[in-house]
């Protein structure tokens, strides 16, 4: 079984995101080993971006601070394979599609594979465009997550047959950021990719309480949370790592609590 | 599977939320551009709503002055609104009406997008909000204040370098939180498929207009056409006819800003290397990690790291021209126009009067050249008095 298989393999999955080099690579770090040891079944590391137009506020800042503190994809490479050392839980690095266009899409594939990337997460790039990144994920070994969204429709299907690793299902509308209320139709979009293939579907955009992620992990496969982690790392700063696995271990139960009056 | 693609250039790069509206896009457009009664009912709106055709002027005094090549100015400063940007407008904004869209969002620069898309809206009862970078909000306050009047919602983008390229960060956002109801009317040649092409085929009437005026007033072709470019739409409208006439030279002039050897400038096709950003692959200015850099103009409407994907091709294929007009040659041009020929040109346009400046001279007086003066500089009056140290308050 490879990471990624894993990711799934004990029942419903906790996955958080952070910002790759906010507020330094060195305490990014320290989030991934020690989310993972509080019960996070893959990481979302994203690389950050000058204009990452599928985000929020509270992300859009956590890409300015990277950025502003120095992370490159480099970087991000050479951090990765430090984790290597001491950790195998899974990583999906969430990236724009200009910094692989531009850092070359081979080598990216290929320094992923070598750093120890699992899977990759291009939210610019839709089925249509899918074509440019498959052959060189597929020769690196490395899964191009698919998303689906409330629009999606008819194209879910379509996405569905040609997913891998497994589905990232936005729940909502619009860009990152904590919600209020997240709409219930998730569980029509998951029927309907398992109508066409059996694959691990996780939802994402606007979880913030462990009420929600519980909610969200009763009708799929695993939780993506970001905004809500990024915040306790804006607030804390250098000193946000206990707040963030504190944080993550009662997300992380939250989903993984089997209920059985269901 | 590559749709929407000019050589290598273009594409369809966008979240998946807004996938089906583009799709949607794509179809109904595809489906009104050869209806009749949608031809005939924006035809109307341009004749009798814009001020179409708009004038090809012979620029008398100026062709004089600078002894070379005899100089047409196109006048797109006299549609209403004031710009090119109307013809782009009324066309998206009558099919969006038609898409059965309640509501209209549009990024712009200068402003003149803006005001143009608030008009429309106004005219078709649509709603209307517009995200404007708060530096462009500054300097352009009283294109805030024109847009208001017309009933638009304007907000201010704080984001990022808080230009042009936030905007339409801002505007795609919001898009995906309300893609419904709501079109985007994108502003330029530019962004995913299939925006480029309905944004030149509705700017495609400037050149279609201009090669008719110059056979009724040369009985020959023009040697060369000359545009501003910013993400490229009055460019592209004008190209675009002329496109296989090869003896015609196309050139768009690009913001240099402080120079192309300075990291003060939007020189796109001088600076940039080929990037996948706004929806489209085409050049941007960025560094080599694929971030995109800040870029500079005193003009808002060049202050863009990009450029439209099918001007991308034009150039690799060499069949049009890319240059760099600095701010100070710009200024000079805005200058010179107004005193030459009594017509202020906008500071984008300007770019354009500055390199036929430079270039008519080394032309022969039987050549013509045509310059598209793709809107009117009220709007920067007072930016370039302040520019010179002269204070003036709007």
């Amino acid at each position: 079984m490879n990471r990624m298989e894993k990711v799934f393999a004990k029942g419903k999955a906790f996955i958080p995101f952070i910002t790759a080099g906010d507020p330094s690579l060195e305490t990014t770090e320290q989030l991934v080993l020690q989310m993972a040891a509080a019960g996070a079944d893959l990481i979302e590391l994203g690389i950050p971006f000058s204009d990452p137009v599928a985000e929020g506020p509270v992300i859009q800042e956590a890409d300015a601070r990277a950025l502003a503190a120095g992370a490159t994809t480099d970087k991000i490479f050479a951090m990765v394979k430090s984790i290597r050392s001491a950790s195998q839980v899974p990583i999906a690095l969430m990236t724009y599609m200009n910094p692989i266009f531009t850092y070359g899409i081979e080598k990216f594939m290929a320094n992923s594979r070598e750093a120890g990337i699992d899977a990759v997460i291009v939210p610019d790039v839709p089925y249509e465009e899918g074509e440019e990144l498959l052959p060189y994920c597929s020769k690196y070994g490395i899964e191009l997550i698919s998303m689906i969204t409330p629009t999606s429709e008819k194209r879910i299907k379509m996405i569905a047959a040609r997913a891998r690793g497994f589905i990232y299902c936005v729940s909502s509308l619009g860009v990152t950021g904590v919600r209020q209320e997240i709409n219930d139709d998730v569980k029509g979009m998951i029927s309907l990719v398992k109508e066409v293939k059996d694959i691990p579907c996780a939802v994402g955009f606007g979880i913030s309480s462990p009420e929600q992620a519980a909610k969200m992990a009763e009708l799929s496969d695993g939780v993506i949370v970001g905004s809500a982690i990024v915040r306790i790392i804006g607030q804390y700063g250098a000193d946000c790592v206990p707040h963030v696995v504190e944080y993550v271990r009662r997300m992380s139960e939250a989903v993984k609590q089997e209920k059985t009056d269901i | 599977m590559l749709k929407g693609r000019f050589g290598n250039y273009g594409g369809q790069y966008i979240p998946e939320t807004l996938m089906n509206a583009a799709l949607e896009l794509e179809e109904a457009y595809s489906k009104f551009k050869d209806d009749q009664e949608f031809k005939e009912e924006l035809s109307e709106l341009q004749r009798n709503y814009a001020g179409r055709p708009s004038l090809l002027y012979y620029a008398e005094k100026m062709t004089k002055d600078l002894g070379g090549a005899k100089i047409y100015l196109k006048r797109e400063d006299l549609n209403h609104t004031g710009s090119h940007k109307i013809n782009n407008v009324l066309g998206q904004v009558l099919l969006a009406k038609r898409m059965g869209k309640t509501r209209v969002i549009a990024e712009t620069g200068a402003g003149q997008h803006g005001v143009a898309t608030a008009t429309a809206a106004a005219l078709m009862e649509m709603e209307c909000e517009i995200y404007m970078g708060k530096e462009d909000t500054d300097r352009q306050a009283l294109n805030v204040y024109r847009m208001e009047l017309l009933g638009a919602k304007v907000h201010t983008v704080t984001s990022g370098t808080q230009t042009l390229k936030d905007a339409v960060n801002e505007t795609m956002r919001e898009w995906t939180r309300r893609v419904k109801d709501t079109h985007y009317v994108l502003g330029s040649v530019m962004g995913p498929h299939p925006f480029p092409t309905i944004v030149r085929d509705f700017q495609s009437v400037i050149g279609r207009e201009v090669k008719k005026q110059i056979l009724e007033k040369e009985g020959r072709l023009p040697d060369a056409l000359v545009a501003c470019v910013g993400g490229g739409s009055n460019a592209m409208g004008l190209f675009y006819e002329f496109i296989e006439d090869k003896s015609v030279r196309l050139i768009g002039c690009e913001a240099g800003g402080h120079g192309i050897d300075t990291d003060k400038n939007a020189a796109t096709m001088a600076t940039g290397t080929v990037g996948i950003f706004h929806g489209m692959k085409s050049y941007f200015c960025q560094d080599r990690y694929g971030q995109i850099a800040p870029v500079y103009s005193i003009s808002a409407g060049l202050d863009y790291p990009g450029i439209g994907p099918e001007h991308a091709n034009l150039s690799d294929l060499g069949r049009a021209e890319y240059v760099a007009v600095t701010d100070d040659e710009a200024v000079e041009a805005f200058g010179y126009l107004s005193r030459v020929e009594g017509i202020i040109p906008a500071i984008e346009s300007a770019h354009a009067v500055a390199y036929v400046q430079k270039l008519a001279p080394t032309m022969s007086r039987e050549q013509i050249m045509v310059i598209n003066l793709s809107g009117r500089g009220d709007k920067d009056v007072a930016a370039i008095a302040r520019y010179k140290g002269v204070q003036i308050y709007e």
